[in-house]
């Protein structure tokens, strides 16, 4: 093994068994903190995957902007001065059982088909140049588009969160 | 596995199991917010599948860029859900999602 492979599996187990916490644990505070710990291990496999700047991305937007968007709305919305904070599962069984068969085929399907690979040895030293480039020409309608979506996001939310 | 080298599988097992688990969450849970942290799964689990893609896949850098996308649509998303989620708390004094069954009070 070498120090790519052990790095890896440090972030898969981070990041399945945190994702694991945050669905089954009871208490809501102990799911929200948890995400936190799966935020960041998608991060890291991201650096793995070679992508700095998404995992940088990944670490700004979610850890640090919707992890606390969350955990506000946590707090806000349950009681946490009593002890009612924790979460009840509805129709565990069935749906355990539906998902349980969604996985397996997803798994399955994932580790079974022969998937096109290219050769993944072409390194590139970052890749904030081409995001960069494709954000600006191919991609510059949807770039556009994205800073209204995000622009009617905040105005919505504003007009939605006021009281009256 | 077929081949014991870190390769595409082992990130697309990855992200599957993610999307199974925030597809539970989704399911099962009764507390909104929950719920949301589900969807902030799945969506991550996709962002994993776009990003393996890039690197191993025929994709090139594009995938990087969908999954900037998709980082910014779940950022909008949250926010405004987590409004309407405390808009409902005050109407409602619950967020729990199966207890929220009619539109005025």
């Amino acid at each position: 093994m070498n120090y790519y492979e052990i790095i890896f599996y440090v972030f898969a187990v981070l990041t399945v068994v945190s994702a694991g916490v945050v669905v089954f644990s009871r208490n809501i505070i102990y799911s929200a903190f948890a995400l936190l710990f799966t935020f960041t291990g998608v991060a890291g496999i991201y650096v793995l995957l070679n992508a700095d700047f998404i995992a940088i991305t990944q670490l700004l937007i979610y850890v640090g902007g919707i992890m606390i968007l969350l955990i506000f709305g946590v707090m806000l919305t349950t009681n946490v001065t009593n002890v009612e904070i924790t979460t009840q599962t509805l129709k565990a069984l069935p749906a355990t059982i539906v998902v349980a068969i969604v996985s397996a085929l997803l798994v399955s399907t994932m580790v079974s088909t022969k998937w096109a690979v290219k050769d993944p040895i072409s390194v590139e030293s970052t890749t904030i140049n081409q995001i960069g480039e494709l954000l600006l020409t191919k991609y510059l309608l949807p770039f556009e588009i994205a800073s209204i979506v995000l622009l009617i996001a905040m105005m919505g939310a504003a007009f939605l969160a006021r009281k009256n | 596995m077929p081949n014991f080298q870190i390769g595409l599988t082992h990130f697309l097992v990855i992200s599957s199991l993610l999307f199974g688990l925030g597809l539970f969450a989704v399911v099962t849970r009764r507390n909104a917010i929950m719920i949301l942290m589900g969807i902030e799964l799945i969506l991550n689990a996709a962002n994993i599948n776009f990003i393996a893609f890039n690197k191993y896949g025929q994709l090139g850098v594009d995938g990087q860029v969908i999954s900037i996308f998709v980082i910014i649509l779940a950022a909008a998303e949250a926010v405004i859900a987590l409004a309407i989620v405390l808009n409902i708390y005050n109407n409602f004094k619950t967020v729990n999602a199966d207890e929220i069954d009619n539109l005025k009070e």
